[in-house]
């Protein structure tokens, strides 16, 4: 029957609206406004998964957050969700989820044989098991994970996308139960801007489970009529579905809102989740309170439940979790579960209360409706597989610490327990509050604020409705006060104010044996943690709770010790006669609950995760058929295979029509930096190794541009513009990194120099036209720029018409032969690239890439930053000591001097000519003198750049070798898989040397 | 997140600044005439203080300004922002153990 355990009216739930959902394959039915954990209990679904470790049947044990039993994995490939808590997962229609970590059912698992072969895993095992062979934990590895793991990872790509907004708040309010949605109130009421967030759908909190009434009228209607004041307040965001799980520095606060997990049919243009990053001016913590559970014998068997989820799930979702409860708690406030439930048709078998003297308003009330309470009692034992049949019932002796009389069964199905209650004082402690063990209500409660933040209500340590409202009440005008809002103290509203004291604190309920002897009491529910092995680790020598923590894994995962932290404290405590407050506490790291990775991520995926830069000419290459390759942010053509072309086809061809007829580059890409200002010359002369005071306008000069700690970080050509006004080239991918150093130098050091810095990377486009042909090609489409060597020399620059548009042409080579770099307007880009292609037709212009630009250049043996050096590479090493003035200081030049760097034997550029010229060394091989049979061998440098040339009918490279300056005409050898490749060491200019051709 | 206050553009998100190190460590005047010693202290050695510290940083993703900032290592409490050149404010400093 659909909804068996449904109760026939009450509950926050909407009867008109039944939703089909499917759990392990079979259809079951809820309303709107169920969970998945009340939809499946309304259901009579009780086992819902297994454990971490034994694979022990779990049942729903909570109702909220706190769940560390009922994970489960919802939807279906790529979408798929791992490890979602059911008592989180707001039910949808055609929702499908299934267990995690049942092989092969959840019904019948292999790995429960863990359980009965427990002896065999105690706290540390996979530390004292898996030590030997070191070489098989690989292996291990895999069989760990897979029996201890918990749900799947998708494999495919995320198919949704997300959101994340940056926002600020006067007063950021955590959780809208009573005390947050008073805080909200009383902020609002002063004009503050206000964000209230919580991880529900409807806002309330515990006011939604209780049957607490507040000014005269049910609580879930002062909640609702909260709601509505604050939704028709302007300056209030209220955000549902968003869990605040981070706490950060000057009060950076992270929420994670879901968006569309919960609904059927997700427009396609939802996003899945949105994170938002709040810096709020004062903070109100009112996250609640999480019920501690008991630790007893096999107190995990699905049916055992924490009393106020038991209580949540008959007046919320109107589910009866069971039709025979038993009560079992250490304090009063439990039995307002166990006055519900009963209330609810549920039998109370008994409520077992370890209070020697049961007293309290509740327990009052409790006896008064005819509820036997058996003080000073205790569970010794429980029974049934798959679902709590009975209990064994024993009284205790004074201390607590063991049976004292005959053991008595009670028949059940439900087991709803208290063990007082854990304030969530995770952020506070995020924000590095401290915290302050409060020995009456036997936990850790938020002690001095470190940020503008103040805790309230049950996450305060607070119990008793109207004290907590009026806490938060005070708490919102405090914040809002703080804020800089001037308040008008609000009346507070009447409620009743029991806490859930008297309480009797045992940690560890006795049974006929002692822990680890029979049964498993456990701790940690969701790491599979029992005293038994948390004093196995105390036993060990780990004493500490961090190590305790460690050792045992209580309180790790995603979890982080809702449940199971205090008590864990309070077991420890016990076996060590050292009082909680003694022990300290671990700490709470972010993120409170998990966070998909998709939410971290945004919208910074796929093509916006970095920005992309092409050329104004970048269409002509991909219409060419060019392969792009990246260069910083740039797409910078890499080769243009022609049809039947591989890359090294279209390398070899492309080099040789370079050097013997006309080839074209784009260089747009090169960094530009416009420098004005009358210290100008010395400012270069300060940040190059070089002189520059000499520099005539008209002339361009190459620079080598050092970090202070004498190592190459940059080069280019810097072209005299006129009196007092340069422009220097940098590296494709080293703009923005050169800049920044020198506007560095310029205001920090050297504020006295009148100099000023323009990035106009984009103002220009460039194209490299280079061959013994180029010089025919400009002087046909300038009619203004004399282009006779005499009167436009190398290293010089001339200004005019090119192409019908104005350009500056600049008489540089990197491929090492007559070449031009022709520049424009940005926006005339295309147009002098398709010009000069066209024109260039009768002398075979070819395009070449970057590869080919690597060829040319390293024929000539010139230097790519980033490639020949890596940071660790002097001008020295580089033979380019004459660069270097003697002269004047410059950035890097006193390192140059320090004893390291004259070591004759650092790794120094030569160029490589492999025995066999059809070999081709392979970039970063490493290189050897002698060579061994096996590893290890001396190596004394690596190659950095390798290529066939088409030009010297040969494979060549460029290396760093240990003293390689001085070692031209010595062999090397680079030890490959299967051979050994032998080479001589030479000088690293294989291509016209006297450089006739790049002066021709 | 830190909220750091620019001395030209007031308080903006970490994440629009770029570190730059410990502060009032001026470049000598002559490295030529300095000892190895004190020029390899110069750069390559900072002061990795707990406690309260005087670092520079710049707003490279605002006004591109370096600036110096006072702020404790430990707790991020920020003392003060002021430019370059000018004197640190007074600050009551803390170093923990």
């Amino acid at each position: 029957m659909a909804q068996r355990y449904r109760l026939d009216k009450g509950g926050r739930i909407d009867r008109d609206r039944p939703v089909d959902f499917t759990f392990n394959g079979r259809a079951y039915q809820g309303y709107a406004g169920d969970t998945l954990g009340s939809a499946l209990l309304a259901n009579g679904v009780h086992l819902v998964g297994r454990s971490f470790k034994y694979h022990r049947p779990r049942g729903i044990f909570s109702a909220g957050a706190e769940e560390a039993n009922a994970l489960v994995q919802v939807g279906e490939g790529a979408a798929t969700l791992a490890d979602l808590k059911a008592t989180q997962v707001e039910l949808y229609e055609g929702l499908s989820a299934r267990s995690v970590n049942c092989y092969p059912s959840l019904d019948f698992d292999i790995g429960e044989v863990n359980s009965l072969a427990s002896k065999l895993f105690p706290a540390g095992f996979y530390y004292k098991t898996f030590m030997w062979p070191q070489a098989g934990w690989p292996m291990y590895e895999r069989f760990i994970r897979k029996a201890a793991g918990l749900g799947e990872a998708p494999l495919e790509p995320d198919p949704d996308f997300y959101d994340k907004r940056y926002a600020h708040a006067d007063v950021l309010v955590a959780g809208a139960g009573p005390a947050g949605l008073a805080a909200a109130l009383a902020a609002a009421r002063s004009g503050a801007r206000v964000i209230l967030a919580d991880e529900q759908h409807e806002l309330g909190g515990s006011l939604l489970s209780g049957r607490d009434e507040v000014d005269g009228k049910p609580g879930s209607d002062w909640a609702a009529e909260a709601e509505r004041e604050l939704r028709a307040n302007e300056n209030v965001r209220i955000l549902p579905r968003s869990v605040v799980f981070g706490y950060y520095d000057h009060n950076w606060i992270d929420i994670l809102e879901n968006l569309s997990d919960h609904l059927a049919n997700k427009p396609a243009d939802a996003p899945r989740q949105r994170m938002w990053k709040v810096r709020a001016n004062q903070v109100v913590l009112a996250t609640g309170a999480i019920e501690r559970p008991l630790v007893f014998r096999d107190n995990d068997r699905p049916g055992i439940m924490l009393a106020s989820a038991a209580r949540s799930y008959v007046n919320r979702w109107a589910v009866r979790p069971g039709e025979s409860a038993v009560l079992f708690t250490n304090n009063d406030g439990a039995y307002a579960a166990a006055l519900d439930m009963k209330a609810a048709g549920i039998k109370i078998a008994a409520a077992v209360d370890l209070r020697a003297e049961a007293e309290g308003e509740l327990t009052q009330a409790a006896r008064d409706a005819g509820i036997e309470v058996l003080a000073g009692h205790g569970i010794a034992a429980t029974e049934g597989h798959k679902r709590v049949r009975r209990v064994k019932v024993a009284p205790l002796s004074a201390d607590g610490r063991s049976l004292a009389g005959e053991a008595r069964t009670l028949n059940c199905d439900l087991v709803a327990m208290s063990g007082g209650w854990n304030p969530t004082v995770h952020l506070h402690s995020q924000s590095r509050g401290k915290l302050r063990f409060d020995a009456e209500l036997a936990t850790f409660v938020p002690d001095r604020a470190v940020q503008a933040e103040r805790s309230a209500g049950a996450c305060n340590g607070t119990f008793g409705l109207a004290d907590v409202l009026g806490e938060g009440f005070a708490a919102g005008e405090a914040a809002a006060e703080a804020a800089g809002f001037s308040v008008e103290k609000a009346p507070r509203p009447q409620a009743g104010n029991g806490k859930f004291l008297p309480a009797r604190w045992l940690w560890l309920t006795p049974s006929s044996k002692p822990v680890g002897h029979g049964g498993k009491h456990f701790v940690d529910f969701q790491n599979d943690v029992t005293a038994a092995d948390l004093q196995l680790a105390l036993r060990e020598g780990y004493t500490s709770v961090e190590h305790v923590k460690r050792y045992t894994t209580t309180g790790m995962g995603t979890d982080q010790g809702k449940t199971s932290n205090v008590n864990a404290l309070g077991v420890v405590s016990e076996f060590r006669g050292v009082p909680i407050e003694e022990l300290g506490v671990t700490t709470f790291r972010p993120p409170y609950t998990p966070v998909t990775f998709g939410a971290w991520g945004g919208r910074d995926v796929g093509d916006l995760f970095d920005p992309i830069r092409r050329t104004p000419m970048h269409s002509w290459h991909a219409r060419a058929g060019a392969e792009f390759e990246n260069v910083g942010m740039w797409k910078r053509p890499w080769y243009y295979p022609k049809a039947g072309e591989g890359m090294h086809e279209a390398v070899q061809r492309e080099s040789k029509a370079a050097r013997e007829s006309l080839g074209i580059l784009d260089a747009t890409t090169l960094g530009r930096i416009d420098i004005q200002g009358p210290d100008s010359a010395e400012f270069l002369n300060r940040v190059y190794t070089n002189g520059w005071k000499t520099l005539k306008p008209g002339a361009i000069r190459y620079g080598l541009m050092l970090g202070e700690d004498g190592m190459v970080m940059d080069d280019g050509v810097t072209a005299c513009l006129g009196e007092n006004h340069y422009l220097m080239h940098t590296t494709s991918g080293g703009a923005a990194e050169v800049l920044a150093h020198l506007e560095e130098y310029l205001q920090t050091e050297w504020p006295e120099l009148q100099v000023y810095l323009t990035t106009v990377t984009e103002q220009y486009a460039t194209a490299a036209i280079a061959g013994p042909n180029a010089r025919k090609l400009l002087a046909e489409l300038t009619d203004d720029i004399d282009v006779d060597p005499d009167a436009f020399p190398f290293m010089s620059w001339r200004e005019g018409t090119v192409a019908g548009v104005w350009a500056r042409v600049m008489r540089i080579s990197f491929s090492g032969d007559l070449s031009f770099e022709i520049n424009v307007e940005a926006h005339n880009g295309l147009h002098l690239w398709q010009t000069l292609m066209n024109a260039g037709e009768k002398y075979n212009i070819t395009p070449y890439g970057t590869e080919t630009m690597h060829v040319l250049r390293a024929e000539k043996g010139f230097i790519i930053v980033g490639q020949e050096t890596d940071g660790t590479v002097t001008p020295v090493d580089l033979g380019m000591e004459k660069l270097c003035s003697t002269k004047k200081d410059f950035i890097g030049k006193r390192s140059l001097s320090r004893p390291d760097m004259q070591d004759p034997n650092r790794k120094q550029f030569v160029g490589l000519l492999p025995d066999d010229p059809n070999e081709v060394l392979e970039e970063g091989a490493q290189l050897v003198e002698t060579v061994k049979s096996q590893p290890p061998m001396d190596m004394v440098g690596h190659v950095t750049s390798s290529y066939m040339s088409p030009n010297l009918g040969r494979g060549f490279a460029l290396a760093l070798v240990k003293g390689g300056l001085h070692k031209h005409g010595q062999k090397v050898y680079a030890p490959m898989p299967g051979k050994t490749i032998a080479c001589t060491v030479t000088s690293p200019v294989f291509f016209d040397p006297e450089g006739e051709r790049l002066r021709a | 997140m830190l909220l750091i206050p620019c001395p030209y553009c007031g308080e903006r998100a970490e994440n629009e600044f770029s570190y730059g190190g410990e502060a009032h460590k001026p470049r000598p005047e002559v490295p030529e005439e300095i000892s190895d010693a004190t020029w390899a202290d110069y750069v390559f050695l900072q002061k990795n203080t707990k406690g309260t510290y005087y670092e520079r940083w710049i707003h490279s993703h605002g006004c591109r300004r370096w600036f110096n900032l006072v702020r404790d290592t430990l707790t991020h409490e920020i003392h003060g922002a002021y430019r370059m050149g000018e004197a640190p404010p007074k600050v009551d400093e803390k170093t923990y153990v």
